[in-house]
Formats: structure tokens, C-alpha cells, sequence
């Protein structure tokens, strides 16, 4: 096992830059989660750490030992391709050791760690079948036990879940999560699915157009975006825009935003504030609370009832702002009502304008 | 979309009739009409357009067991069809992975219309080019004496390499077809799963890319395998005296001796063996693939 550093990565396809100048610390046993928009380099990142694809510049270090030049069968990885790649033409068994058996280990050690990693992911009564006989969720497992049998110093995944059903999703997300846990292998994981991402992960990196937008814990990227793509991307945010006033920003028609947490930014300059839906309160009077919090008059435009939370649509001044309820009575605000917001100030995370 | 024809109603079958039809009429006519007559001609004594009084007799299939000459012929012929076909999965089986995982977009294309283009020519146009080149004093003579510092005399014509050069050369398209068929649709994960997990390039061609392509393989060979072992035009024309095969002695039946109904009988008897071969050989390949 293994960390992996990589630093000032980039690589270019033709004028297009698909990493630039990426650089991410993957801790030893960590599970760390990449996420970012359709083409912003994942894959590319990934292929380069696995060793299919080599930088044009820029260092990679698996466990220290500098690995840039390093072909993938020396690299010591283990890989889950999104649409598994299972050799079609050998069994359950036989594809877990393939690993194995290409370095040569004795047929009794083969078996025996075949069958391990088979239990491992609990598809031990099926190593006889053929892969096309297997549903999509135990393929992906198979992929999984061929991908650590041999014991490798990373886990890269490439959107593996991607193609399972939601509730199948769920299953395997805590699967593997087990599954990493027990091993306590460093993990790489790319993923569409923020809520994944959220769920999974000890670090998320969040990356667009090549670059590493914010890294950190969830709950720091959550709570502290660093940018307004990082706090729209990841989670839902509501975005003012303004001019600051050190402590928040001013609005356009004057109105004031206190910000707890966020850059430090000189007065006057242009800035944004970012709150998630589900830090604001809603209600039908003005009765005073808290005078410190934020607040704001709309007009409710449309409520969207989901079950256990219901999210309010609220036009303000132009601007429409999104405000998510739990469902804790009956009560429920009617399209068309007035309604005052208030939120608290820590709620509220000062950016810096782009 | 035969599947979809196929796994409807009898509805489906129905409207799929007039589609079919055209099908098995050119084929019946095409195919089983002259097969038929020939297998009735091979139990003649006589061809019955000639006037003459014939008879039914087996002496044409006996004539085959009597004369060791058939058989010698017939497995010089077999060994020409094996080392033909070997021949192209040397040369084709690489070229169509080259095409299949190596080139990309237009190069691959391209590489492919040079592949097939040997279709486009005449059959016989082919071979006497190959005898201009394989001859004495000919190009390949004159292009080696030109690079060499010593003097060498390649004279290939009418003997047995220069048959194998012009049949390799004619049949080679099919393995390079069939085996770039099942190449590329071999999924590029698949090898960069295999080489993830430490293997070769060497280990992965073993294990994983060569059993996918066997259906390619196998297909390549059964359609060289079988038109070889009947040629007459490359072992006569490049082969000279020393192209006398099976073949070629079906052909002097039809065309100089006039005995069809011998011609015939030899040629279902080469049917017979090669049927025979490809059976004894089906439950072989389908474990290997
Ligand atoms: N082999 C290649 N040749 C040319 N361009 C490439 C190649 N591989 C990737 N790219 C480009 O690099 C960019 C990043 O691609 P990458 O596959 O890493 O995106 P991604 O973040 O994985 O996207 P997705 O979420 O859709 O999988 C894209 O613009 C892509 O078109
Ligand atoms: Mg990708």
C-alpha cells in the first residue's frame, strides 16, 4: 500500500490541454473521490496515475518512488473500468487470477487468493460461471476482486458504478466502501454523481477544464466552496452578486449580505456570496428572530413537493432563489405567497468575484 | 435485423417471406441445380450429351481407390491447403491486428483499401504478374543482382514456392478480413484490464487476443483452406511442371480429356475429405475459441 503524489501534472492533446498543471496529494489508505464535468480531464488524470497515458510534464510517485516513465503491467495498480472488462472468454475464477497467474504464482496460492477475493466481494459459489451469465452488479464485482487480488499499491475506478441502477448503486457504494475499509487500500475514485462523491470519500477534487478547482474533505468543500463553480457543482448554491463590504457583499439595490465564513477580500471589490437551499428559512411573517441574520423579501413562484422535503422556488428582485424545507408538518406555503427568508451569516461563504 | 425478422410472429416470418425468397430461388438455381447434375454425371460411364450409350457404374469413385496417384495427389494437395493457410495466419493475423489496434481514422482506411485491393484485379492478372516478378532475369531476379554485391540467380518460377507465393497472395485478404473483424471488435479496456493487472504484451496476445479472434481465425482458414486445396490456375500457371495437383487434374478431366463424369467423382471426393476434415476439426477449434 501506498500513497500518490502527483505534481504539476499536464497533458495535452494536440492545443487542448486535458490536465494543467495538476498537482494532488492521494494519502496512504485514503478513499479520495474525483469529480468535475463532463471532458474536464478525470479519465485523463487517472490514465496518467495507471500508467496508460504519460504527461507531457509534471511529476507521479507512487508509495515515493518516482513512476512517470513506468509502463501500467510495472506499476503495481489495480483498475475498474466502468464497463468492467471481464474477459468474455475465461470464467468468474479465472479471471480473478489472471493477475496472478501472468506472475507466475503457484496453482494452490493462485487458488486459494482467488477464493479469498471472491468471498471478499461475496460472489464465492460463483467463480465457475462466465461473465455474460453474471447481472451487472456482480460483474462489477468480479472487476473489483481481479483488480485487488494481486495486492496492489493503488485502486483506480473509473466511474464504476456508472452504469448500475440507482438502488444497485447504493449497494455497491457501501460494498466497496467495506470493501476499502477492510483492505485499507489507497483509493482513486472518478464519479459523475456528487452525492457518491459526498458519501464515499474521505477528499474530493473537484476538476474543470483540466485544472483542480478545490480539494479538501466534504464537508469543507460543502461548506467552504472556494469558487462559484465549486459551490454550484457540488451541491446546490443560491449566488449573490456584488460589491464587498469586508464582512459580506452589498447587492445592486443595496441591500446587505453578512458573510461568516469565505476569502478575505478588500472592501469594494467585486465578490460573491453562496448559500445552500437548505440553510435558509422560510416564513410568512416578518416577526424579528435573530437580528443578525440575513434576510430577504420574495414572493413564492413554485414549490416542488419531493416527500420528505419540499424545495420553494422564490422570486426576489430578478433573482430566483431556491429554498429546500423539510416536510416536518402539513403546513405548506402556497405559489404566490410573500415570504421572508433569513439565514445566518455562517451560513454564508464570501467568494471572490471571477 | 435477420434477429429481429427472425424472433417475431408468424406474421413476422410471413412478411419476412417475399424478402427471402429471392434468396433461396438464385440459390437452388445457382448452386443446387449443377451439383445435382454433376453428382448424377459422376455415376455415369458415359456424359450422356456426347450421343453415346451410357450407363450407371461406380468405376469413376473406383477408378480414385485403384490409381495411388489420386491419392498422392490429393494429399499433395491437402499439404498445399495447410501450408497455405498457415501462410496467411503468419502474415494476415498480424497485419489485421496492426489495422484493427494500432492505426486510427483515416490511416486505418487507407491501410484497409490496400488490404482488399488484390480483389479488385483479375485472378489471372495477379498470377502473371507474380511470373514476371518470380522468373529469371525477372523483377525480383534483376532488383536483387541490382542491391546485391554478388551475383545471385533467383529463379522461383515453376516450383513449388512460387504456387505458395501466388496462392498466399490471393487468399491472404480473407484472414486479414476475418481476423480484422473480430480484432476490433475485441474491446480496447480488455487490454489495458489485462496489462493493468501486469501482463505482457506477449501473455495478453496469448491469453486473452488470440482466443477472442479464433472465430476470425477459424473462418479465415476454412476459406482458404477449402479453395486451395481444389486450385488449379496458380499450381498450373506458377507451378509449371512441378504444379500438378488435385486440382488440376479435376480440371484435365473437364477441359482436356473431356471425362466429366471421372472429373466429377474426383471432385465429390475431395468434397467428401475436405467435409470430413472441417468436422473432425470443428470440436478443436471451438474448445481453443
Ligand atoms: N486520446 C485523446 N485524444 C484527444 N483528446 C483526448 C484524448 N483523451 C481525452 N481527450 C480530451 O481531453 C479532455 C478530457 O478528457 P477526459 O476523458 O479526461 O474527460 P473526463 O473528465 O473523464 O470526462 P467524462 O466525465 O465525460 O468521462 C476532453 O476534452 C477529451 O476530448
Ligand atoms: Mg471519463
Amino acid at each position: 500500500m501506498a500513497g500518490v503524489q502527483v505534481s504539476n501534472l499536464s497533458r495535452s492533446f494536440g492545443a487542448h490541454k486535458a490536465l494543467d498543471d495538476v498537482s494532488i496529494d492521494f494519502a496512504d489508505g485514503g478513499f479520495y473521490a474525483l469529480l468535475g464535468p463532463s471532458g474536464s480531464g478525470k479519465t485523463t488524470l487517472l490514465r496518467q496515475i495507471a500508467g496508460f497515458d504519460f504527461p507531457d510534464s509534471g511529476r507521479i510517485a507512487i508509495g515515493g518512488e518516482s513512476v512517470e516513465r513506468v509502463p501500467v503491467e510495472k506499476r503495481r495498480i489495480g483498475m475498474v473500468f466502468q464497463n468492467y472488462a471481464l474477459f468474455p472468454n475465461m470464467s468468474v475464477g479465472d479471471n480473478v487470477a489472471f493477475g496472478l497467474s501472468v506472475r507466475g504464482e503457484a496453482k494452490a496460492t493462485i487458488a486459494n487468493e482467488v477464493q479469498r477475493a471472491l468471498d471478499l466481494v461475496q460472489l464465492g459459489k460463483l467463480g465457475g460461471r462466465r461473465p455474460h451469465q453474471l447481472s451487472g452488479g456482480q460483474r462489477q464485482r468480479v472487476a473489483l476482486a481481479r483488480a485487488i487480488v494481486t495486492k496492489p499499491r493503488v485502486l483506480l475506478l473509473d466511474e464504476p458504478l456508472g452504469a448500475l441502477d440507482k438502488a444497485l448503486r447504493v449497494d455497491m457504494q457501501i460494498e466497496l466502501k467495506r470493501i476499502q475499509r477492510e483492505i485499507g487500500i489507497t483509493t482513486i475514485f472518478v464519479t459523475h454523481d456528487q452525492e457518491e462523491a459526498l458519501t464515499m470519500s474521505d477528499r474530493i477534487g473537484i476538476l474543470r477544464d483540466g485544472r483542480l478547482v478545490q480539494e479538501g474533505p466534504p464537508e469543507e468543500i460543502y461548506d467552504r466552496p472556494k469558487s462559484e463553480f465549486a459551490a454550484t457543482f457540488l451541491g446546490d448554491a443560491n449566488i449573490f452578486r456584488g460589491e464587498t463590504t469586508g464582512t459580506g457583499i452589498r447587492l445592486p439595490d443595496g441591500t446587505a449580505i453578512a458573510a461568516g465564513a469565505g476569502a478575505a477580500l478588500a472592501a469594494g471589490a467585486k465578490a460573491s456570496c453562496a448559500v445552500r437551499p437548505e440553510r435558509i428559512r422560510i416564513a410568512t411573517d416578518s416577526g424579528t428572530s435573530d437580528p443578525n441574520a440575513n434576510m430577504l423579501r420574495g414572493q413564492v413562484s413554485k414549490r416542488i413537493f419531493a416527500g420528505n422535503n419540499s424545495t420553494y422556488f422564490v422570486d426576489r428582485g430578478g433573482q430566483t432563489l431556491k429554498v429546500i424545507v423539510q416536510n416536518t408538518g402539513i403546513e405548506r406555503l402556497a405559489e404566490g405567497q410573500k415570504v421572508v427568508l433569513r439565514w445566518s451569516p455562517e451560513s454564508t461563504v464570501l467568494i471572490a468575484g471571477s | 435485423m435477420a434477429g429481429q425478422v427472425a424472433t417475431g410472429s408468424r406474421s413476422g416470418l410471413r412478411s419476412a417471406l417475399p424478402l427471402l425468397l429471392p434468396a433461396y430461388l438464385w440459390l437452388t438455381v445457382a448452386i443446387f441445380l449443377p451439383l445435382s447434375a454433376m453428382v448424377f454425371f459422376s455415376f455415369m460411364t458415359e456424359l450422356p450429351l456426347s450421343g453415346k450409350a451410357w450407363s450407371f457404374t461406380l468405376d469413376n469413385y473406383a477408378t480414385f481407390f485403384a490409381q495411388g496417384l489420386y491419392w498422392t495427389l490429393l494429399l499433395a494437395s491437402l499439404r498445399l491447403g495447410l501450408e497455405v493457410t498457415l501462410w496467411c495466419v503468419v502474415i494476415g493475423y498480424p497485419a489485421a491486428y496492426v489495422l484493427a489496434k494500432v492505426f486510427r481514422g483515416r490511416s486505418r482506411e487507407a491501410i484497409f483499401l490496400l488490404v482488399i485491393l488484390p480483389f479488385w484485379s483479375n485472378g489471372l492478372v495477379r498470377i502473371f504478374s507474380w511470373a514476371m516478378v518470380l522468373r529469371e532475369g525477372g523483377i525480383l531476379d534483376t532488383a536483387l543482382n541490382a542491391v546485391l554485391p554478388f551475383k545471385i540467380n533467383i529463379d522461383l518460377m515453376y516450383s513449388y514456392p512460387a504456387v505458395i507465393i501466388g496462392l498466399v497472395h490471393s487468399y491472404v485478404p480473407y484472414m486479414v478480413l476475418t481476423c480484422y473483424l473480430t480484432l476490433q471488435a475485441i474491446d480496447d479496456s480488455l487490454i489495458e484490464a489485462g496489462r493493468s493487472l501486469g501482463a505482457s504484451r506477449l501473455q495478453m496476445l496469448k491469453r486473452v487476443i488470440i482466443p477472442l479472434s479464433m472465430p476470425g481465425l477459424v473462418a479465415g482458414a476454412a476459406l482458404i483452406f477449402v479453395p486451395v486445396v481444389g486450385s488449379f490456375m496458380e499450381p498450373r500457371i506458377l507451378g509449371g511442371r512441378t504444379g500438378t495437383f488435385y486440382g488440376t487434374v479435376i480440371e484435365d478431366q473437364f477441359v482436356a480429356v473431356f471425362n466429366w463424369p471421372l472429373g466429377a467423382a474426383l471432385s465429390f471426393i475431395l468434397l467428401a475429405v475436405v467435409l470430413v476434415i472441417l468436422a473432425l476439426a470443428s470440436p478443436v477449434l471451438k474448445r481453443a475459441a
